[in-house]
C-alpha cells in the first residue's frame, strides 16, 4: 500500500487519540466537565455514566416540538440560510464595488481609508447597532454578516482587478473594446479567481459572525441551540454543537474552495 | 503616388519631475510604402519601441505627425494590429478564441460560417491547426507567438506592428518562425514593421533596414535598402554579395559608428 497514503490516514489517528487524551485529563480537573464517551452519548444516544438512558442530539436531528424546539438539523439550516442570505448580499454589492475600486484609482483613494477602518470592526459591535435598526432578529443577523463577510470581497476583487497585465489592455486598446466588452472579456477572467478567493474568506467570516450573532440574538440557529444548551446546563451538547459547527465550517470552505478552482483558468489546461 | 504611412518630425519626451525632459527619440522623418517590410534596428533603449508604440497609437508623440491613409494617428485601432514580444494572449480562451475574439470585434458583420472559416484560415496559414482548441498554455512559446502572429494578420490590418517578436525565443524557433513569416509574406502581402535588435534577422525579413542612432535623443542614423530577391533562402544568403554587404553596413552601424558599452 502506498506509503503516503497510510501516513495521511495514520498521523491524524496519532493526533485525534491524542486529543481525546487531553480531552479526558481536562473533563477530570474541571468538575462537570463531560467527558469523550459522555459527549458520545448525548450525540449518538445510549446509557449515560449515571445509569440514565438517553436520547442521542443526531438520533433524529429532523424532529420539531414546536416553533422553539427544533432538531439539531433545523437549526443548522436556520444558520445557513442566514449566512447565505448575508454573504449573497455582500457579493451582490463586494464584486461590482470591488470592480469599481479597481478599476478607478480615484475612488480607491476615496474609500480605501473607510474600507480600511470598517474591516477589522468586530461583528459584535455592530450587533446592537443593527438590531436597533432592524428590530428583527434574521434581518440582523444577515445585515451583520453582510457588513462583515464584504471587505474580503471587496479587497479581492479589486486586487484581481489590479493585476491584470498591462499587455492584455493593449490588445483590448489595439481592438477598440468599448469599457462593457473591456469587462466582461478581459478583466472579468483575470479577477474572477481572486474573486472566488475573496468569497472563500468572506464565507469563512459569515460562518464565524453567524454562532456568535444567534447567541445574542436567539430565536432559532446553531449559535443559539448552544448557548441554549448552555442554560439548561447540558455541557455535552455544547461540544458536540462546537464540533458540528467546525465540520459544517470545514465543509463550506471545501465546496467553495471546489467551485473557486472550477472557475480558475489556471487550474485548467496546464500540461 | 499618395503616401502611405508617413512619419514626420517625430519626437518623444518623458518629463521627469524636478529634472530636464528625457527626450528619447527626435527628429524622425520616414516614409513607408505600401508591402514595404521595414525593420528597425538599434541598441536598447534607442526608442525603436517607443517609435513603435508611437505607430501603434498606444503611446502618443509629443511632437510631430503620423499618417496613415491620409489620416492622423490619434490612438490605437484594428487597421494597425500590434505582435507584441510577449505574445500578449489570453490565457483562458483557446487558440481559436483568441483569434475569434479580434475577428469577432473587428468585423462584426460576418456571419458564424463566415467567422469560422476566417479564424480557421489563419490558424491553417500559421500551421497550427492541431493545436486550434488548446490553451496558450499548453503550446511552445514558438507556438504562442505564431498564434499572435495569426491573430495580428485575421484582423486584416494595413500595417502588422512587431516588437521584437521572436526576441525571447530560442535561435532554432526563432528561424523556424521567420520561416513562417516570409511564407505568408509571399502570399499575403502586407505592410509590416518589425523592431528587432538582430542584424540577420533585420536582413533577412526587410526591404529596408532602419538604422537608429543611441538614446537619449535618438533618431534615424542611416537607411539601407536591401536589394534581395524574394523568396529567400537563409542558407544560400550566406553566400550572397548583396547579403553580406548588408550585413556588414549594419554592424559597421551598430559597433563602429554607435558603438555601445554595457551600463
Amino acid at each position: 500500500m502506498n506509503n503516503e497514503l497510510v501516513k495521511k490516514i495514520v498521523l491524524p489517528l496519532l493526533v485525534f487519540i491524542a486529543i481525546l487524551g487531553v480531552w479526558s485529563e481536562i473533563a477530570n480537573m474541571v468538575e462537570d466537565f463531560p467527558t469523550p464517551s459522555d459527549t458520545y452519548v448525548a450525540a449518538f444516544g445510549g446509557v449515560n455514566a449515571d445509569g440514565d438512558k438517553i436520547e442521542g442530539v443526531l438520533e433524529d436531528p429532523f424532529y420539531v416540538k414546536n416553533e422553539d424546539d427544533k432538531g439539531i438539523f433545523w437549526q443548522i439550516t436556520a444558520s445557513l440560510e442566514r449566512v447565505f442570505a448575508g454573504f449573497a448580499l455582500a457579493i451582490l454589492v463586494g464584486v461590482p464595488f470591488g470592480l469599481l475600486l479597481g478599476m478607478s484609482k480615484n475612488a480607491q483613494y476615496a474609500f480605501d481609508p473607510f474600507i480600511q477602518i470598517f474591516k477589522p470592526i468586530s461583528p459584535l459591535a455592530w450587533l446592537p447597532l443593527l438590531l436597533y435598526i432592524f428590530q428583527d432578529i434574521n434581518m440582523t443577523a444577515i445585515a451583520t454578516i453582510f457588513i462583515t463577510s464584504i471587505w474580503p470581497i471587496i479587497i479581492n476583487t479589486a486586487l484581481g482587478v489590479r493585476s491584470v497585465s498591462e499587455d492584455y489592455m493593449n490588445v483590448a486598446k489595439v481592438l477598440r473594446f468599448n469599457p462593457l466588452e473591456k469587462v466582461i472579456q478581459i478583466i472579468l477572467p483575470v479577477a474572477v479567481p481572486y474573486i472566488f478567493t475573496g468569497m472563500r474568506l468572506s464565507l469563512g467570516i459569515a460562518w464565524l459572525v453567524i454562532v456568535a450573532a444567534e447567541m445574542l440574538t436567539g430565536g432559532i440557529g446553531i449559535g443559539f441551540w448552544i448557548w441554549d444548551e448552555y442554560n439548561n446546563l447540558n455541557y455535552p451538547n455544547i461540544i458536540i454543537g462546537i464540533i458540528i459547527v467546525g465540520l459544517v465550517g470545514f465543509i463550506l470552505d471545501l465546496v467553495m474552495g471546489k467551485i473557486a478552482d472550477f472557475f480558475d483558468y489556471r487550474k485548467k489546461g496546464r500540461a | 503616388m499618395k503616401k502611405f504611412l508617413s512619419l514626420e518630425n517625430i519626437e518623444k519626451r518623458f518629463p521627469i519631475p524636478g529634472k530636464e525632459d528625457y527626450i528619447a527619440v527626435t527628429d524622425v522623418n520616414l516614409e513607408i510604402k505600401k508591402n514595404e517590410i521595414i525593420a528597425i534596428i538599434g541598441h536598447s533603449g534607442c526608442g525603436k519601441s517607443t517609435l513603435l508604440n508611437m505607430i501603434s497609437g498606444l503611446d502618443r508623440q509629443t511632437q510631430g505627425d503620423i499618417i496613415l491613409n491620409g489620416k492622423e494617428i490619434k490612438g490605437p485601432g484594428p487597421d494597425r494590429a500590434v505582435v507584441f514580444q510577449n505574445h500578449s494572449l489570453l490565457p483562458w480562451l483557446s487558440v481559436y478564441d483568441n483569434i475569434g475574439m479580434a475577428v469577432k470585434k473587428v468585423m462584426p458583420e460576418l456571419n458564424r460560417q463566415e467567422l469560422r472559416e476566417r479564424v480557421e484560415k489563419f490558424i491553417s496559414m500559421v500551421n497550427l491547426d492541431p493545436a486550434k482548441d488548446k490553451l496558450p498554455g499548453e503550446i511552445s512559446g514558438g507556438m504562442k507567438q505564431r498564434v499572435g502572429i495569426a491573430r495580428a494578420l485575421s484582423i486584416k490590418p494595413d500595417v502588422l506592428l512587431m516588437d521584437e517578436p521572436f526576441g525571447a525565443l530560442d535561435s532554432l524557433t526563432r528561424a523556424n518562425l521567420q520561416e513562417h513569416l516570409m511564407r505568408i509574406q509571399q502570399n499575403v502581402q502586407n505592410t509590416v514593421i518589425i523592431i528587432t535588435h538582430d542584424v540577420d534577422e533585420a536582413v533577412l525579413l526587410s526591404d529596408r533596414v532602419i538604422m537608429m542612432t543611441n538614446g537619449p535623443e535618438a533618431t534615424i542614423g542611416e537607411v539601407l535598402e536591401v536589394n534581395l530577391e524574394r523568396p529567400r533562402n537563409r542558407v544560400e544568403l550566406q553566400q550572397d554579395p548583396e547579403y553580406i554587404r548588408c550585413r556588414e553596413a549594419i554592424l559597421a552601424f551598430l559597433y563602429e559608428k554607435f558603438a555601445k558599452e554595457d551600463e
